[in-house]
């Protein structure tokens, strides 16, 4: 069976972890053939061409294929379709985008967010904010699949495939790129750091959020944040933990004044290590921290920062 | 313009969800049921459209048990000018697949003739985030999906995505399907006296057959089960405890 893996490009460079997550998903299913899809993508599809287990890359260059717009990325998924029996993605917002269409256009189901590979026609998948774990069985000729990246290890660099230069579809032209609102950060990639401390409500303000973010800098984490902290504009909403948010499996995971509502643990409750700092000692982020402290996080955050 | 929402029935996003003992799905029997949130939202904006004379009428659909019809007069208390029902289940616990919802909703369209579809990103039950997508493929529309701000301008909408990296924007061509995030806007209460009114406003009733839709899942459920549980932890004293036993676990 051969499966043709999305690869996450943003601006010409491969997003590594994301991509080699999936490898890992997607080489349990057979040969796996990597597309690069860009204005530029040459050097994302070299550097795909390098993960453990991938036997193939495509590179499509194209100013269509820019921005990743669903409709010109879908209609080229759909044109090398036929070749594979499974076309698969990191569960990025990019492919979570474009996927569905796909599938769509194939007559078939999508698998969202698959957590697990059974066999090459069966996966698990979190229902109801992670509450629920669903084990489907496809019954369609051509799987549609993002892999959920939290629950996948990297595949490891040493490959060396053979790169492919192929052209785009037709651009449908149904609508274009504006423009992206990136913020600059030094810190790593919330969905691929080693360690996340992210604020909730409890903190109180987008000013008071600097301290989440100096304890952040201090262990050389990702910042995050709840969706009431996102909702009440103390956090970007790119920083948001959770079921309709971004899902961390960090090996430390430190939630301070988040209550820990259902939607929030969908994001995080894989993560190796929580600790919970929250003045509510009823809150539910202490039944699933690992180590809590029932504290004023005005207080423990700042004391915290400088015990480390 | 008219404005299609279509908009589904799940359970209340406060309830505990709980995992039948024989792994055949959720028990959904005697819990609280509402519209999925994402969708108010959806039903929202097409309001604040109307409102701003934008568009003149929204219609809302569901698409699932005849329960739904709940879900819906909801849609037109608080708003909406009428509802189509379609029903294409029997029993709470089937749950309609999101390419089986985007062949009837586009059966809809095709007949409705709307100049926007606004939908939910995804339902909190099934967690797919697909509907909107799949819909737009189907009708060879433009699709602007996650969006946390919308603005229609004569044939085309701007539309702001919320992404993994921050924000982007695009402008997509009318017709198209807007999915809606969290922060588009606040959705309203309905009031009693519109509630009242709702009880009169149209409900028109279908079936999945009347659109020539096969809904028979492409996805066969083998089983359903409670996710892994952690094992419990502990409460330290102090912020010196922490850390000593963050050092212990290796993490820092």
């Amino acid at each position: 069976m051969a499966v043709l893996l999305l690869a996450e490009v943003n601006n010409g460079e491969l997003a590594l972890d994301a991509t080699a997550k999936a490898v890992t998903a997607a080489r349990a299913l057979g040969d796996v053939t990597v597309l690069a899809a860009g204005a530029s993508a040459a050097a994302a599809g070299e550097a795909a061409a390098k993960i453990d287990g991938v036997a193939k890359v495509l590179v499509a260059e194209d100013a269509s294929l820019g921005h990743r717009m669903a409709e010109p990325t879908a209609a080229l998924i759909v044109s090398l379709a036929g070749d594979y029996s499974h076309i698969v993605a990191p569960a990025t917002t990019d492919a979570k985008n474009v996927m569905p269409r796909v599938a769509a256009l194939l007559d078939v189901m999508v698998i969202s967010d698959a957590s697990g590979v059974v066999d090459a026609d069966t996966f698990e998948r979190p229902i109801y904010a992670g509450n629920a774990v669903q084990t489907v069985k496809s019954l369609d000729t051509t799987k549609v699949i993002t892999f959920r990246t939290s629950t996948f290890d990297a595949a490891g660099e040493g490959g060396s495939a053979a790169v492919e230069t192929i052209g785009a579809a037709d651009n449908p032209g149904l609508s274009e790129w504006v423009e992206d609102k990136v913020a600059a950060s030094d810190r790593p990639e919330l969905t691929s750091a080693g360690v996340v401390v992210s604020g909730g409500r409890g903190v109180g303000s987008e000013e008071d959020f600097a301290l989440i973010e100096k304890l952040a800098d201090k262990l050389g984490a990702a910042v995050g944040a709840s969706r009431a902290a996102v909702d009440s504009g103390y956090a970007p909403n790119d920083w948001q933990v959770g079921q309709t948010g971004k899902v961390v499996a960090p090996e430390l995971y430190v939630a301070v004044g988040i209550s820990g509502a259902i939607q929030h643990l969908a994001g995080m409750k894989d993560s190796k290590i929580i600790v919970a700092i929250n003045k509510d000692e009823e809150a539910p982020i202490f039944q699933v921290a690992d180590f809590g402290l029932v504290a004023d996080l005005f207080e423990a955050v700042p004391a915290l920062t400088d015990a480390l | 313009m008219k404005v299609l929402v279509p908009v589904k029935r799940v359970i209340d996003y406060n309830v505990k969800v709980r995992v039948k003992a024989d792994g055949s799905g959720v028990d959904l029997a005697n819990v609280k049921m509402s519209m999925n949130p994402f969708d108010e939202i959806a039903v929202e904006e097409a309001i604040r459209l109307k409102e701003a004379d934008k568009a003149d009428e929204v219609v809302v659909v569901s698409i699932g048990v005849k329960q739904a019809q709940e879900t819906l007069r909801t849609a037109l208390a608080m708003g909406a000018d009428r509802a189509i029902l379609v029903n294409a289940a029997d029993d709470v616990h089937t749950d309609i697949e999101p390419l089986a919802v985007a062949k009837i909703l586009k059966a809809i369209v095709d007949e409705e003739q709307p100049g926007l579809v606004l939908a939910g990103k995804q339902a909190i039950d099934n967690d797919m985030n697909a509907t909107g997508q799949m819909l737009s493929a189907l009708l060879g529309w433009s699709q602007g999906t996650f969006a946390s701000e919308l603005d229609i301008d004569g044939d085309k909408a701007v539309v702001t995505r919320e992404v993994d990296g921050g924000l982007q924007t695009i402008k997509v061509n009318m017709p198209a399907i807007v999915t809606v995030d969290l922060r588009l806007n606040e959705p309203r209460y309905a009031s009693l006296p519109n509630i009242m009114k709702a009880k009169k406003k149209p409900l028109d009733e279908k079936t999945a057959a009347d659109y020539g839709v096969d809904t028979s899942p492409r996805l066969e459920v083998v089983k359903t089960t409670e996710p892994a549980t952690r094992a419990p932890g502990i409460i330290v004293g102090s912020v010196d405890e922490l850390v000593s036993k963050l050092k212990e676990a290796g993490a820092v």
